[in-house]
């Protein structure tokens, strides 16, 4: 059975640490930092566990637009 | 950014899967790389995204006419790559109106807040609405004043609390919440009338639907359209942009519930 594998690049920079992508993955991969905050002040999110399925929901919903997503299938 | 690890070595690497080939979503070409100066979790930014997409999909960059509010969305020229035009507070549909008489090939568009379309700008809105000028009128509704600090706007919900009514919105003082969305749906001149939000990955989806409807019946001439998109401000609303999401389907879709009012479109 062939598998999907999903990555993202988040733009760390860009990222208000809204939360709103980390409510939005259904797999759980995002996560806000906790002690490490961007050039702005704001905690950002980053990729946790190895679980994304590049389903894009994320990016969807980043009112900033700086996630970009990939997907790749698995034989 | 962390680096993972697979257990086996079938899984492809993450090099592996970031190429060009496995794009599936990216931030909208049509934006400018700038960051948008609006609150973390603004509903605006989606908006935005979404505008931007429905232009490209159309293939309208070079033909599109935005033209900009007063209010949180004033710099909205700033972020999507077309042609704007900033309007006198409230009076983008008069502008509208006429940059679509000058250029009836363009789409032209306003986006606009609750503050600009349904306090200042009411008489401008609904009359625009009603002569069913071939434009689109974006209104994103937050129930609050945003820019100025959270001040109680027409569309403020009954009990609600803002800086200018702290125990919260009472008839006999203040009035009732205004439903413009409802009011231009009786007005001859709209063609297409709808409620959306932007929440949830299913309601954007939604919006982005609606949003080329209203831009498509506006090229092909068949009247004005509104599209309103319920919004957050947790800014205004005091919450953080995880719990306003929940408090707007909580409080603002009982009283502002979401579809379509009218499409002359689907009537025929």
């Amino acid at each position: 059975m062939s598998k999907i594998k999903g990555a993202i690049v988040v733009d760390e920079g860009c990222c208000k640490g809204c939360g709103l992508c980390v409510v939005a993955c259904p797999t759980h991969t995002l996560a806000l930092t906790t002690n490490e905050v961007n050039h702005k002040g704001y905690p950002f999110c980053r990729d946790v566990a190895d679980a994304c399925i590049g389903c894009a929901s994320c990016a969807i919903v980043c009112p900033d637009a700086c996630i970009t997503v990939y997907k790749k299938k698995v034989e | 950014m962390s680096e993972t690890t697979h257990p086996t070595n079938l899984a492809p690497s993450r090099a592996d899967i970031i190429s060009p080939e496995n794009l599936v979503y990216k931030k909208p070409e049509l934006m400018n790389d700038v960051t948008m100066h609006y609150c973390p979790g603004c509903s605006h930014g989606v908006v935005h995204k979404l505008v931007a997409e429905v232009i490209a999909e159309m293939g309208m960059e070079e033909k599109t006419i935005g033209i900009c509010p007063v209010g949180c969305a004033v710099f909205a020229y700033r972020y999507i790559d077309i042609d704007w035009q900033e309007a006198a507070h409230g009076r983008a549909p008069a502008l509208a109106c006429a940059a679509k008489r000058l250029w009836p090939d363009r789409l032209v568009f306003t986006y606009q807040g609750d503050g600009d379309l349904a306090c200042i700008g009411t008489a401008e809105t609904i009359h625009s609405l009603n002569r069913g000028d071939n434009i689109t009128i974006i209104f994103i509704n937050n129930a609050i004043y945003g820019m100025t600090g959270g001040q109680m706007a027409p569309t403020t919900l009954m009990g609600m609390k803002t800086a200018t009514c702290p125990y919260g919105r009472v008839a006999e003082i203040h009035g009732y919440p205004i439903k413009l969305t409802e009011i231009a749906a009786h007005l001859e001149g709209t063609a297409y009338v709808t409620r959306q939000s932007v929440h949830s990955v299913a309601a954007i989806r939604k919006a982005k639907k609606a949003l080329r409807k209203a831009f498509e019946y506006s090229m092909a001439g068949k009247g004005s359209n509104l599209v309103e998109i319920v919004s957050t401000c947790s800014s205004g609303w005091k919450m953080t942009p995880v719990k306003a999401n929940e408090w707007m389907e909580e409080n603002m879709f009982k009283f502002y519930p979401i579809g379509d009012i009218k499409d002359t479109g689907a009537e025929k």
